[in-house]
């Protein structure tokens, strides 16, 4: 039986962060594409996620619907990049050596349509604190019809992801 | 952290992993994202800051046996 869902590549952060993680020269030989992340980043506070595809900083739109301890959060966003995760990523203010867990789906990605993304994430955050462990699950959309080759993953707000944060690309192909 | 801003950059087609500084387009694509996130922040928080007085109008109203607006109305569970 063929194997279904193959990992293409993994990112670990080293000990300097980084501010994005990148996947380029991405095979078109699969039918969709599905990345796990288990991130933290450097801003104090819990930060969004964003995905850029062929690194378009136009055309990306997302809605999501996200919640805590205290509050219930649905939104949508267009900017320069796709919002996969709503304050998903703890921040330095978070409890210690915690991680996102975040999944992101992208069928039919080298087909010449516009590209739907779904997600998934949970912040992680191991506290009963109100307002710090957010869940979310969220639908985006980049315009283009291009092939999709590379993906950039950043925060949102500008800060690092952190050592360790890691990013796993899958292909999934037809059964 | 070192100073300059790096990418962890994969190639897919050979697994080949590298760390590069950031262009400046790349820098300047970031502080974008971080201005949309900050304005994004500054939204989120004057809603929730309006819907919280609307909540408390519409609270103090009740109580008081006074009529509601239509928006404070809209904010009660029925």
């Amino acid at each position: 039986m063929a194997d279904t869902f193959v990992k293409i590549a993994t990112v670990t952060v080293g000990s300097g962060g980084s501010s994005t993680i990148d996947f380029t020269s991405i095979p078109a030989t699969y039918t969709d594409l599905c990345v796990k992340v288990s991130g933290r980043q450097t801003v104090s506070g819990a930060d969004s996620m964003g995905l850029k595809l062929n690194g378009a900083t136009t055309g990306n739109s997302s809605r999501w619907l996200s919640g805590n301890s205290s509050a219930v959060i649905v939104g949508t966003d267009a900017s320069s990049v796709i919002v996969v995760s709503y304050a998903g990523l703890p921040g330095s203010g978070a409890t210690a050596n915690t991680f996102s867990n975040i999944e992101i789906y992208i069928p039919n990605y080298a087909g010449a349509t516009a590209k739907s993304i779904s997600s998934d994430s949970v912040g992680e955050n191991n506290t009963t604190s109100a307002g710090l462990a957010n869940i979310s699950i969220l639908a985006g959309l980049q315009t283009s019809t291009s092939a999709i080759t590379s993906l950039t993953l950043s925060p949102y707000s500008g800060g690092n992801f952190v050592q360790y944060s890691t990013a796993t690309l899958y292909g999934i192909l037809k059964a | 952290m070192t100073d300059t801003l790096t990418k962890v950059v994969v190639d897919c087609s050979t697994g080949e992993q590298t760390i590069l500084p950031l262009t400046a387009d790349e820098i300047a694509s970031l502080e974008l994202s971080r201005q949309e996130a900050e304005a994004r922040k500054a939204e989120e928080e004057a809603a929730a800051e309006a819907l919280a007085a609307v909540k408390a109008s519409a609270k103090a109203k009740l109580v008081a046996g006074t009529p509601l607006t239509e928006e404070e109305a809209a904010t009660l569970v029925l």
